[in-house]
């Protein structure tokens, strides 16, 4: 007998003995905190320590593990949670496509998995391995159809796109192609680009001649500002519209007069003081403060993602524990199932209603439009 | 494609590819001196744009500490290194010179409002907080093995590049960065329109450029680094220290990565990773000139920011590819045409 499995023995007869409550929830968090995709990553570990400590009088501890934006590492990280640590469930990864790589995982061993991904594709189309995949943001769908109804309803027949070389831009194009086919509006031109690139003058005029009525721009992150000045500075004089991507405050900071009038769907986190009062609103209000006077800065939405897995749990484990005890895979397949029957939870991004068919849960109430005046993010009276 | 888009492409290239074709130079530079592929150097361009950066936008600096921490750390090796020795004059002299700038330094960083400082000042600071780390660099990681195989010192290379990066990311956070431009205005020749800080970019890199030149031509000290690139044995017998030699072609390198990364801050976002990819163009210019010839890998990189500006418009998706498949004819043409010798 190792040592290792011998002190796992000691262990659990002490547990044992300080019985009742022997039984603890462990899950764990995957984040990318450094790596390409740290700027998600980074709100997202900082939110660990805002999430529940207990429900139903069990508690909860939360293992973070760092996978450096990596997919390799996402997958061994994700196969030490399992088979070590034994974990209930795992918050993460940050990364689409890490999340993607690891689906397969987390159906293998029945662990369900939340991850505060973009891509609608860790949920859709669902499949025998899919079930175990929870979604805690809004599909790109939703978030393009509000999109495209403020450009119907602003009389837009043309649009240009602009997106990252990555699943995050490619996805948007699939999707907008679409809806803008449904819709009666003509795509005229479809560039991409790096996130790392230096210069998007070529893409910028391109998009220039083809003269299209509207622009959308659909990248993650800070990366979604270069294209906005550089179509600025070759003269587009049309509406631009951004993704949820660009809704993060160093948006405003890097595009200064450039981005003024985007406009933009997201979440209402970013326009808390504005949005009407709904449950969403005070509890993003209450995360908004906690994160703040931790870190005494503001949480990007990705943030909230995790913190929305948090509640998700929080509400699913008091029916799981009715069936079993935290540890034990029927624990996990009753986690699973009581995750998969949440309805009418409000979280940061909106309110969660979800069903066999559908792991991301929202509806419209998860979003606003949102555009920029004097630099500030204002809320778009629809 | 008309005049007017053909001429915002040429100028977008031209300004890239002479921020490669400086990137090209200290790598060629570096290399020939001290047989060192210096991978690093992209990480002094995001360092140089994202400081200034963070100075414009009144964020707190951590930069400062870590030059603080790598000089006392020089410090101590030269004192460590002298313990047995007698110790000349000079010697204290040197280091109570870097003790002393490191006071100056902090002394600045710490007493004004760096955000209100003008422009000129804030890159003159940034410069004064980046270039010293490049022979620094040299002495903490190079010199040690400056004898070892090329391959070793590539290794070497590549660790402190990765160990840069994540020190980027902790120092300047994930957001990238992106400063005021130098001037606002643009030059309108007939209907073409020239951005007053493409010319900048263009002719600072000249500047640079033929600053190097006359350097090299006509002070002793760049005979000296020449003849050490040319002949490290000779140079050495002839009482060229390769010590001296390595740490100024890092501090030239390091002014040159630096003073691109302020250049080009104002035109793009920088993120604290972006350095791998733009040294790798410079790269690319090196390679075209062969790993020897300045002028020809100048005019390589610029034709790579022209093939750049170009093949972004054309085909976006396939921008890099089309980049870096650049090297491949001309190693081919390159191996053909050299006569073949084993380097160690």
């Amino acid at each position: 007998m190792s040592l290792k499995s011998r002190f796992l023995l000691l262990g659990c007869l002490l547990s044992s003995m300080s019985a009742p409550s022997f039984a603890e929830i462990k899950v764990g968090v995957i984040s990318s905190s450094t790596g390409p995709i740290a700027l998600v990553g980074i709100p997202q570990k900082n939110s660990i320590p805002l999430l529940p400590k207990e429900a139903a009088g069990e508690s909860i501890t939360y293992i973070p593990l760092n996978d450096s934006s990596d997919p390799t590492a996402t997958v061994k990280a994700f196969k030490k949670l399992i088979d070590e640590e034994k974990v209930d469930a795992i918050i993460g990864p940050s990364g689409s496509g890490n999340a993607m790589g690891v689906i397969q995982f987390a159906a293998e061993s029945g662990t369900p998995m939340l991850a505060p991904v973009g891509t609608a594709a860790v949920v859709l189309p669902m499949t025998e391995q899919k079930k175990w995949v929870f979604k805690t943001t809004q599909n790109d769908d939703l978030i393009a159809s509000a999109l495209v109804d403020h450009m119907k309803r602003t009389g837009v027949k043309t649009l240009g796109l602009i997106g990252t070389a990555d699943p995050f831009g490619e996805n948007w194009s699939k999707v907008m192609k679409k809806l803008a086919s449904d819709n009666n509006i003509e795509i005229v031109a479809n560039e991409s680009f790096q996130r790392q690139d230096t210069s998007i003058t070529g893409q910028s005029l391109k998009l220039l001649l083809a003269s299209p009525d509207a622009v959308l721009i659909a990248a993650p992150g800070s990366s979604s500002v270069l294209p906005q000045t550089t179509l600025k500075s070759t003269g587009y004089q049309g509406q631009i519209y951004q993704t949820h991507g660009a809704a993060l405050d160093p948006f405003l900071k890097l595009g200064g007069d450039a981005v003024e009038g985007t406009i933009l769907a997201a979440s209402l986190m970013l326009v808390l003081d504005q949005a009407p009062e709904t449950p969403s609103k005070a509890i993003a209000t209450k995360y908004v403060e906690d994160y703040q006077s931790l870190y005494n800065k503001k949480p990007a939405t990705f943030g909230g993602n995790v913190f929305d897995a948090g509640l998700l749990l929080e509400t699913a484990i008091p029916t799981a524990l009715k069936t079993a005890k935290p540890g034990t895979p029927e624990f996990r397949a009753a986690l699973r199932d009581a995750l998969e029957s949440t309805t009418e939870l409000s979280g940061t991004q909106g309110v969660y209603n979800i069903t066999p068919e559908d792991h991301s849960g929202f509806d419209e109430r998860g979003r606003v439009l949102i555009t920029v005046k004097n630099g500030k993010w204002q809320l778009l009276e629809e | 494609m008309n005049v007017q888009v053909a001429a915002l492409l040429g100028q977008d290239g031209l300004t890239n590819g002479a921020i490669y074709a400086l990137l090209s130079l200290s790598i060629l530079l570096v290399f020939t001196v001290t047989r060192i592929l210096l991978i690093p150097l992209g990480e002094f361009v995001t360092f140089g744009a994202l400081t200034m950066a963070a100075i414009q936008t009144g964020k707190p600096l951590a930069l400062e500490w870590l030059l603080a921490a790598l000089m006392l750390i020089d410090i101590a090796l030269d004192v460590y290194s002298r313990r047995d020795r007698t110790v000349s004059r000079k010697q204290y002299q040197m280091i109570a010179l870097k003790a002393a700038y490191l006071a100056v330094v902090l002394f600045v960083t710490q007493t004004f409002t760096l955000s209100e400082l003008p422009m000129l000042a804030q890159s003159i600071l940034t410069l004064c907080l980046i270039v010293p780390m490049g022979p620094i660099m040299y002495r903490l990681f190079f010199q040690p093995l400056a004898d070892a195989a090329p391959l070793v010192l590539l290794i070497v290379s590549i660790a402190v590049h990765v160990a840069m990066v994540g020190i980027g990311l902790l120092l300047f956070g994930p957001e990238g960065g992106h400063t005021k431009p130098f001037s606002n205005s643009m030059l309108q020749i007939s209907n073409i329109f020239i951005k007053s800080q493409a010319l900048w970019v263009i002719f600072s890199a000249l500047f640079l450029i033929l600053a190097l030149f006359f350097a090299f031509e006509r002070t002793l000290y760049g005979k000296a680094l020449r003849a050490a690139a040319v002949n490290q044995v000779g140079a050495r017998l002839l009482g060229i220290s390769p010590v001296f030699a390595g740490k100024a072609t890092f501090a030239l390198a390091a002014f040159i990565g630096c003073a691109s990364g302020i250049l080009i801050a104002p035109i793009t976002t920088l993120y604290y990773d972006s350095g791998f990819v733009i040294s790798l163009k410079g790269f690319v210019g090196a390679i075209i000139g062969g790993l020897a010839s300045y002028p020809i890998a100048a005019f390589g990189a610029v034709v790579v920011g022209l093939i750049e500006a170009f093949s972004m418009f054309w085909a976006s998706s396939y921008k890099e590819i089309i980049v870096f498949t650049l090297i491949i004819p001309f190693l081919i043409w390159r191996s053909m045409k050299a006569s073949h010798v084993e380097d160690e």
